[in-house]
């Protein structure tokens, strides 16, 4: 049987940003997340973090997202590979590594959850679990207070092309779509499903093709390309802002780590197929963007990545000698206090 | 509403409640310009408009994900799950979400929703139209459940439902609905969570029940009166949290308990009654601790005969209080 072609719109970068500031910002926060990923990696194989969630590969699409929004206005409701997207908001790296760490101090939830299950009342950076999917139909609800109000406020909601699969996602999308609400459905595609490729996960080519089944726009952009992603993004807040509604964004891209650092991916991918992943990280990518665009050369970038390892390292020291959470406080915030 | 039915103090305290606050908004399926399956929220999509009465897609996930995300954006949704039967795809949503938003948050976000369902038998609904599930809920530190059993609670709850900064799940029982009156008086306030009520006082044994099941119990209490038998109904009105220090009053005081319920015998809210008067007051006991419960099958059947089967009878209360007072 013939496949159809994508009913979905394949955003192309814009030819002239001309935005050097944000350029240069938004490649500090991609180097910033992958040195404190390979961190925390690192944490974990010498046995003093005892598990860490990677997302290696994913920066490009998660700063690309961010930078679109207004940090502290929008909501943003994540999932546990969104590393990048949460320093972008405005998370720091001693506030990851006390999450990492486990300590009472992580702003996140004290230690109660496992790393990277970012939140932040502050950053409007709402609570989530591990369940997948789940904080679909969340994103519907906060753009429906948004809405009722009258407020201009969009609803930033990130997940796995795994997540799309499930009924929340079905669920949360139809309601946005009905109500014409101010939430952006981004799905990062990375190919798998812990080890289920995305042909085992959906018949059809392209996760931005489901928008076609809730009367909203799904656009497809290069995931690790973070202008373009930037670039759809802010389409997809514009039409929000102007009441026109939902998108669903797809931003492919590829996981050049395991799932976690319980994972091994061996068992079903290539080492070939990784490589050549590896051979289009997004990483160097904006960093050849950079330097065709005149705004960095390579003596700025190694003081860039000096600056973000010094970073990495005192963000390690601060939260290993962080108090653990007191045993006395197991019983708290069951309910209101 | 001095006197009106339970049904009547659900819609009129969700009316009041709407307009003395405008963060409280309802969704969930048929709830705006149908008014509900039952009514019960009829007339409040015209007084309120359709951005606060909210028609929803038939998807229970979304009602309560919605509900959820509504609540951590500054409003108090109420959410209406059309029966109870059907709240069980919501399960994941109000167990692994609204429960445990603050817990996980370290106190940082909280989950003000108020979950609604009618819940219960004796309405011919057969298997899905009559569950009882405040069972499942029970084991769930983190949500509040309530089911009222008259209309003064069935406001007073409500209102404290709303006004809590925590999920509560508030089952209404079908079969009061229309069948069960009684004074609301004016201005009758929320009603606590967590407290129970004596519904009836009695000297020689206690009956421990909520929800349509007391007013069975009353009427058992009644029945046995004239054979010299003085029996109390306590109704617990919270089912979580659960008022320990009056079912161990009502057990020091009698020393002979039973616990009457129409949901299902094994893992129902008899047993935590049961365990919970035997570890702090067991040497109050002059008897078993009996149960009277929906018997151990799946679901309630839809023929008269077989769904009469199933719910606990005045009769067999009755049966049961007798059997108590002669140990």
């Amino acid at each position: 049987m013939e496949r159809q072609e994508p009913a979905t719109q394949l955003i192309a970068r814009p030819p002239e940003p001309n935005e050097p500031e944000l350029s240069l910002t938004m490649y500090r926060t991609m180097l910033l997340s992958r040195v404190l990923d390979a961190r925390m990696l690192a944490l974990n194989r010498q046995g003093r973090v005892p598990f860490v969630v990677q997302c290696q590969g994913h920066e490009a699409a998660q700063v690309g997202m961010v930078s679109a929004l207004r940090r502290g206005q929008d909501f943003f409701l994540l999932y546990y590979r969104d590393l990048a997207a949460a320093l972008a908001i405005g998370v720091t790296p001693r506030e990851v590594m006390l999450g990492v760490f486990a300590r009472a101090d992580d702003p996140s939830c004290g230690g109660r959850q496992m790393p990277e299950h970012f939140s932040d009342r502050r950053l409007r950076i709402f609570t989530g679990s591990s369940c997948v999917g789940t904080q679909i139909p969340h994103a519907a609800g906060i753009a429906l207070a948004a809405n009722i109000r009258g407020e201009t406020d969009v609803a930033c909601v990130s997940f796995g092309e795994g997540a799309t699969s499930k009924g929340d996602f079905h669920e949360g999308v139809n309601f946005a779509a009905v109500h014409r609400l101010p939430v952006i459905f981004f799905c990062q595609n990375n190919g798998y499903a812990i080890s289920e490729r995305v042909d085992r996960q959906m018949a059809v080519r392209s996760v931005a093709d489901r928008a076609t089944a809730y009367g909203i726009p799904g656009v497809s952009v290069d995931g690790n390309d973070a202008i373009a992603v930037l670039h759809a993004t802010r389409e997809a807040a514009e039409r929000a802002r102007a009441g026109d509604g939902p998108t669903l964004i797809e931003a492919r891209t590829y996981r050049l780590a395991p799932h976690t650092s319980d994972d091994d991916d061996r068992a079903y991918r290539s080492r070939e197929e990784v490589d050549d992943w590896r051979r289009r990280d997004p990483i160097d990518r904006m960093r050849r963007y950079l330097e065709e665009q005149s705004l960095l050369d390579s003596a700025a970038d190694e003081a860039l990545r000096r600056e973000v390892a010094e970073a990495v390292d005192d963000a390690t020291r601060f939260a290993e000698q962080a108090a653990p959470p007191d045993p006395a406080t197991l019983g708290r915030h069951v309910y209101a206090e | 509403m001095p006197i009106c039915t339970y049904l009547e103090a659900i819609r009129d305290t969700l009316f009041d409640e709407m307009t003395r606050d405008e963060r409280v908004i309802v969704l969930g399926e048929d709830v705006g310009q149908r008014g509900g399956v039952f009514g019960v929220t009829r007339g409040l999509q015209a007084a309120f408009g359709d951005q606060r009465v909210i028609d929803t897609p038939l998807a229970e996930v979304g009602i309560a994900g919605v509900a959820i995300g509504a609540a951590a954006n500054g409003l108090r949704p109420v959410a209406e799950i059309q029966f109870a039967d059907y709240i069980h795809p919501a399960f994941d949503q109000i167990v692994n979400e609204a429960s445990r938003i603050r817990y996980r948050s370290n106190g940082v976000w909280g989950c003000p929703i108020v979950v609604r369902a009618p819940f219960g038998g004796g309405v011919h609904g057969g298997l899905y139209h009559s569950q009882s599930v405040e069972a499942y809920y029970c084991h769930v530190p983190g949500v509040k459940v309530v089911v009222p059993s008259t209309p003064a609670d069935a406001r007073g709850l409500l209102l404290a439902a709303i006004r809590d900064p925590d999920p509560v799940l508030y089952f209404e029982h079908k079969a009061a609905y229309r069948r069960i009156r009684g004074d609301v008086p004016a201005g009758h306030d929320a009603v606590p969570l967590g407290v129970a009520e004596v519904k009836r006082a009695g000297e020689h044994l206690t009956a421990i029940t909520y929800g349509f099941a007391v007013h069975t119990c009353l009427e058992a209490a009644a029945a046995v009166e004239q054979e010299g038998i003085s029996a109390a109904v306590l109704d617990l009105r919270t089912l979580l949290p659960l008022d320990r220090e009056a079912i161990l009053a009502a057990a020091r005081q009698s020393g002979k308990i039973m616990v009457v319920h129409e949901d299902t015998r094994t893992g129902g809210l008899a047993g935590e009654i049961a365990a919970t008067i035997c570890e702090a007051a067991f040497e109050y006991l002059d008897a078993p601790i009996l149960r009277v419960t929906g018997p151990d099958v799946p679901a309630m059947p839809f023929s008269q005969v077989l769904e009469a089967a199933f719910i606990p009878t005045a009769a067999q209360v009755a049966a049961a209080m007798r059997e108590l007072a002669r140990y």
